[in-house]
């Protein structure tokens, strides 16, 4: 598995008495689209959040490749984590600059980029021109993303004030404007209508094929993570219990049972 | 020795009125998650209204001291809790969903409008209250250095256990204890299942005005004087042991109080005692860097 | 609270006297429980019989009538009686100003009162009637609209008024001085602007990084013979330097903890400049700091030996107010430049990413964003301009003390942003020209500015929580803003 984008091994985490992952190892590959499922509880946010740095992990190693480097995220800043080991995030509930509009939204996420050009703010002061050539390469790059997500029109708007689905959107194009090599979007067609969770399948699509990004995706629809995904990690009281392709998953028995329940009970949460 | 047991006895006298104080902080930041800065102004209004309590009992011929101060700590503790009431009612309430800071911004507001409230209706000057309880308890004598216990000590450490016992019953025996703590863990289900959460936030502003009403009048029969600025330093100190008992702890209250006690009182003992406020102000620095979560407090668990 | 209930139930179909009274005597009997001791028995110290009580039993009653009265008029407000408040309002402005009450303050306060539930009245009556209202949606649209536009103008004027200040008939010695007290808050202001507005981190300390800078000139000039200008960029550093150590330990704390640190660090500043008396001579504070001057030429009648005065150099009649003219322009450069930064930083990834940390830091560092050294460079940056304005204020008062530096200060300056409304640079002069300058006209106020102070920042949270100008512009557009001319 020496190509993975990222390889997650025993993966452990306990708050206090409770443990909320579990020894939990998988890999995900480059220009791929991996979805972690599992019920409600199952740990996938917690994942999420010791990939990205939001939590350190009481044991494990979650290896991040790429450009011929390696990076072991448990050991980084959660900041570090989005600037140099390229890891970038979506958020359950959004998370978006609401007083901000959508274009200074997108120049956030260059951030790094930008503060380099602008000579760690110094130059800047100034007003020297190799900084507003980097600007206007940011300012391209956003409206790019605009673009691809049909915000152009918006794009001097506060980003609080755009429709739900915008917004989704939005976050979305903000985490690639980070440059990422991984995305990773939690609950990304949560709250959209079924229109709306169409484009979003043709966004993630265009991401894995034009862009060539890995995308890690944690999601409860499960028309969109059949559609999409090429490779799924079921979770379950924060233990893997399978993974592989969607249609392997699908038939896992071990699934169906997390997911409707022992067979005797004959109760269960209608998932998909 | 000597010396060291005298500072001591007037440290943990020193640490039950701070104790008291921090209660107030700690139950409103356990329920509302706000640093209640005019806590400490409420502080020197008990203190005052303690003052002309004390001052209506020597006029009224009310001269057994135990009866006056009964009667004062009654006095204060009811007026001092409408000026919490209050407060709550009209300076945070109207505030809950505003923005993060606004309810801290508003307090300090309030803080400031206390102060030159009492002082345009009190006067500036320091406010000095005859001895209420005189003598005190030689406990133990040596190498020409006395150790005393004052009766008025005595009385704060007593008030102040008594006080402490009966709100920890109160808060973990009884459906207002409860309620509390259930909207403590989340408000919006606490609503849900039935707590009104209005009257019970402000249940904790009044007791936490009361308990500091008691502190105050302590205070002033402490140190015989009162001013309309005694809040403010009273206040952070408080916050301090809040701080370092672990703030939303009721017991970390206290112990915090006694800590922030023992270190003014030593501090200023066998160092200086200029720079006493400084000891206690780098105290709350260096907790807050180290151990945010204090010495009793749980650890929060951000959710992203 | 009555008022916002006003908003949301503009009329209803019946009032309620007695439910009306009932709560208006409820209220009052509230005022009363809280004013009974404090305002009812006045200790006043009479020598060897110990404190006694001057009773004010009067001023209570009268009070809590007028409280009555007051909650009445609202109620009666909010329930579609505005002709009821209009009555109450105007009867308390009467009696306010026709009786003789015991004493200022209930004078003051009551007017103020009768005069807000006069206006409240009007606004109700107006926007009760179907045309008032239609006029008053379309005006307000307008002028809504107008005054967004107007911004750049109303600063520019403002601008323009200030260069030509020293320059007016009026401008004696006084105004001269209340001009310098402004532009320095204003100066102040947006310094912590950077700080809170920005950045949104909540600073109750900011006052001490103002005592470093003055102190940092005080010493280099009476002890090193620094000039001004030399010691200006060095107070700046130093006070930067201090945010820094501050900083560093302390930007990690979630944004309350934050507040009551600095607070406690700028105590700490204070106590030790009380107490460190070989360094900073303590509570007799530092005397006889030479002022600012242009090029070395003293602000005197006749020059010492070998040096040219300021008047004999730009050949004028020497006037005791050319060293407050000059200063007064000092303080509105320095101000600008504040001013200038600042607007240069927004635009800036550093600016927009303080403002960014303000609204999500969880998100921020999702984004790659190191928090502390962002919130660093503001705290720094902001402290560094609290730097100069405290060298500025050495030189101008020639006399410096830790008195000069004590909470209130902080709260002053912290208040003049938030009223302003937070991050807005307009907002601040708006509401230090308010703050500041409105006391200073109205000396009799003086005895209850600070009340007012305090009162204005809860009401301000409550009815205004995004200050007076709340109104933000993108850094950066794409498309040109719809027609709309702006001399940018």
């Amino acid at each position: 598995m020496t190509g993975s984008l990222i390889q997650v091994d025993h993966l452990t985490m306990r708050f206090g008495g409770l443990v909320a992952i579990d020894d939990v190892s998988f890999a995900a590959e480059p220009k791929q689209i991996t979805a972690i499922i599992g019920p409600n509880g199952a740990g996938k946010t917690t994942v999420f959040n010791c990939i990205t740095g939001f939590y350190r992990p009481t044991v494990g190693r979650l290896s991040m490749r790429h450009d011929g480097h390696e990076y072991l995220l448990e050991r980084m800043r959660g900041y570090q984590i989005a600037a140099r080991a390229r890891v970038a995030r979506t958020f359950q509930n959004i998370r978006l600059f609401p007083g901000m509009s959508v274009l200074e939204n997108l120049l956030v996420a260059q951030h790094n980029r930008l503060m380099r050009a602008s000579g760690y703010t110094l130059l800047g002061v100034l007003g020297l021109s190799g900084y507003r050539t980097a600007e206007a390469r940011a300012v391209d790059k956003a409206r790019g993303w605009l673009d691809r997500i049909g915000l152009m029109a918006h794009a001097d708007r506060q980003a609080g004030e755009l429709p739900y689905g915008s917004q989704r959107r939005l976050e979305i194009a903000r985490a690639m404007c980070t440059d990422p090599r991984l995305l990773c979007l939690d609950e990304p067609a949560a709250g959209l209508n079924p229109r709306e969770s169409g484009e979003l399948n043709e966004l993630l699509l265009s991401i894995r094929d034009r862009d060539g990004i890995g995308v890690l995706l944690i999601e409860h629809d499960m028309s969109v993570v059949m559609a999409i995904s090429d490779h799924i990690v079921v979770l379950d009281y924060g233990r893997k219990i399978a993974d592989g392709t969607p249609a392997a998953v699908r038939a896992d028995p071990a699934v169906i049972r997390a997911y409707l329940g022992e067979a005797d009970e004959g109760e269960g949460a209608g998932h998909g | 020795m000597e010396y060291f047991l005298q500072q001591l006895i007037n440290a943990v006298t020193l640490g039950a009125i701070y104790g008291l104080i921090a209660i107030g902080y700690t139950m409103v930041y356990g329920i509302i998650g706000m640093i209640n800065f005019a806590h400490g102004d409420i502080f020197m209004v008990g203190s005052f209204i303690a003052l002309i309590g004390f001052i209506l009992c020597v006029m009224l011929g009310i001269g057994w001291a135990p009866l006056a101060i009964l009667l004062v700590l009654l006095l204060a503790m009811v007026f001092t809790a409408v000026y919490g009431w209050a407060v709550e009612r009209l300076a945070y309430r109207p505030l809950r969903g505003s923005f993060r800071l606004a309810p801290l911004i508003s307090a300090i507001g309030v803080s400031i409008v206390l102060q030159n409230f009492v002082q345009l209706a009190q006067g500036a000057r320091p406010k000095p209250n005859k001895e209420v309880v005189h003598g005190a308890m030689r406990l133990y004598e040596a190498n020409g250095f006395a150790v005393n216990l004052s009766y008025i000590q005595v009385i704060i450490v007593v008030v102040t256990v008594a006080l402490m016992a009966g709100f920890t019953l109160l808060i973990n025996r009884t459906a207002l204890g409860r309620q509390q703590r259930a909207c403590e863990q989340d408000m919006k289900m606490a609503a849900l299942l039935g707590v009104d959460v209005n009257r019970t936030i402000s249940l904790t502003f009044v007791m936490g005005a009361a308990l500091a009403a008691v502190a105050g009048m302590m205070f002033l029969m402490y140190y015989g004087v009162t001013d309309f600025f005694v809040g403010f330093l009273a206040g952070i100190k408080a916050f301090t042991a809040a701080v370092l008992g672990g703030i939303g702890s009721l017991p970390g209250a206290m112990l915090g109080g006694l800590l922030i006690g023992l270190i003014e009182v030593f501090w200023a003992g066998y160092f200086s005692s200029e720079y006493k406020d400084v000891a206690a102000f780098s105290v709350l620095v260096m907790v807050l860097i180290f151990r945010p979560t204090g010495l009793l407090g749980k650890p929060e668990i951000e959710k992203v | 609270m009555a008022l916002a209930a006003a908003r949301t139930a503009p009329a209803a179909s019946t009032f309620d006297w007695l439910a009306a009274v009932k709560d208006a005597a409820i209220t009052a009997l509230l005022a009363a429980a809280l004013g009974l001791f404090m305002v009812g028995f006045r200790t006043a110290d009479r020598g060897a019989a110990g404190l006694q009580f001057d009773y004010q039993f009067t001023d209570l009653l009268i009070a809590c009538v007028a409280i009555f009265l007051g909650r009445l008029a609202l109620t009666a407000a909010s329930k579609g009686m505005a002709w009821l408040t209009l009555l109450i309002g105007a009867a308390l402005l009467a009696a306010a100003q026709g009786l003789k009450l015991p004493s200022d303050f209930l004078t003051v306060v009551i007017s103020l009162a009768g005069l807000a539930l006069l206006l409240h009245a009007a606004w109700a009556l107006l926007r009760g009637s179907s045309a008032g209202a239609a006029a008053i949606a379309d005006v307000s649209g307008r002028v809504n609209a107008a005054t967004v536009r107007l911004f750049p103008w109303l600063g520019a004027g403002m601008l323009a008024f200030a260069v030509a200040l020293p320059f007016m008939p009026f401008a004696d010695q006084q105004v001269m001085d209340l001009g310098i007290l402004i532009l320095t808050y204003v100066m102040l202001g947006w310094g912590l602007n950077i700080v809170v507005g920005l950045a949104g981190l909540l600073d109750l300390g900011y006052v001490a990084f103002y005592a470093v800078g003055a102190y940092t000139y005080a010493l280099l000039s009476t002890q090193n013979g620094w000039s001004f200008w030399a010691a200006l960029p060095a107070a700046g550093v130093l006070a930067a330097m201090f945010g820094v150590l501050l900083g560093f330990p302390v930007l990690r704390l979630r944004g309350d903890y934050l507040a009551i640190v600095t607070l406690g660090f700028g105590e700490i500043v204070r106590i030790v400049l009380l107490n460190w008396v070989d360094f900073t001579q303590g509570p007799a504070g530092i005397g006889s700091i030479p002022t600012a001057t242009i090029l070395d030429h003293p602000f005197v009648e006749s020059p010492p030996e070998g040096k040219v005065a300021f008047h004999q150099w730009l050949g004028l009649e020497f006037s005791a107010n050319h060293r407050l003219i000059v200063l007064y322009f000092i303080i509105l450069v320095l101000a600008l430049i504040t001013n200038g930064v600042t607007i240069r930083l927004r635009r800036l990834p550093i600016g927009r990413a303080w403002e960014a940390l303000r609204e999500d830091e969880t998100a921020c560092q999702a984004l790659g964003i190191n928090p502390t050294n962002t919130k660093l460079t503001a705290f720094a940056i902001g402290a560094m301009f609290a730097g100069f304005a405290g060298s500025f204020f050495a030189a101008k008062q020639r006399f410096i003390s830790p008195e000069s530096f004590v909470f209130i200060e902080s709260a002053i300056i912290l208040s003049i942003v938030v009223l302003g409304g937070m991050g807005s640079q307009l907002g601040v002069v708006l509401a230090a020209v308010l703050l500041i300058g409105l006391p200073e006209w109205f000396r009799d106020l003086g005895q209850y500015r600070m009340l007012a102070f305090g009162l204005a920042m809860v009401l301000i949270m409550i009815f205004k929580p995004r200050g007076l100008v709340a109104h933000r512009d993108p850094t950066i557009r794409l498309h040109p803003p719809s027609g709309r001319g702006s001399p940018s």
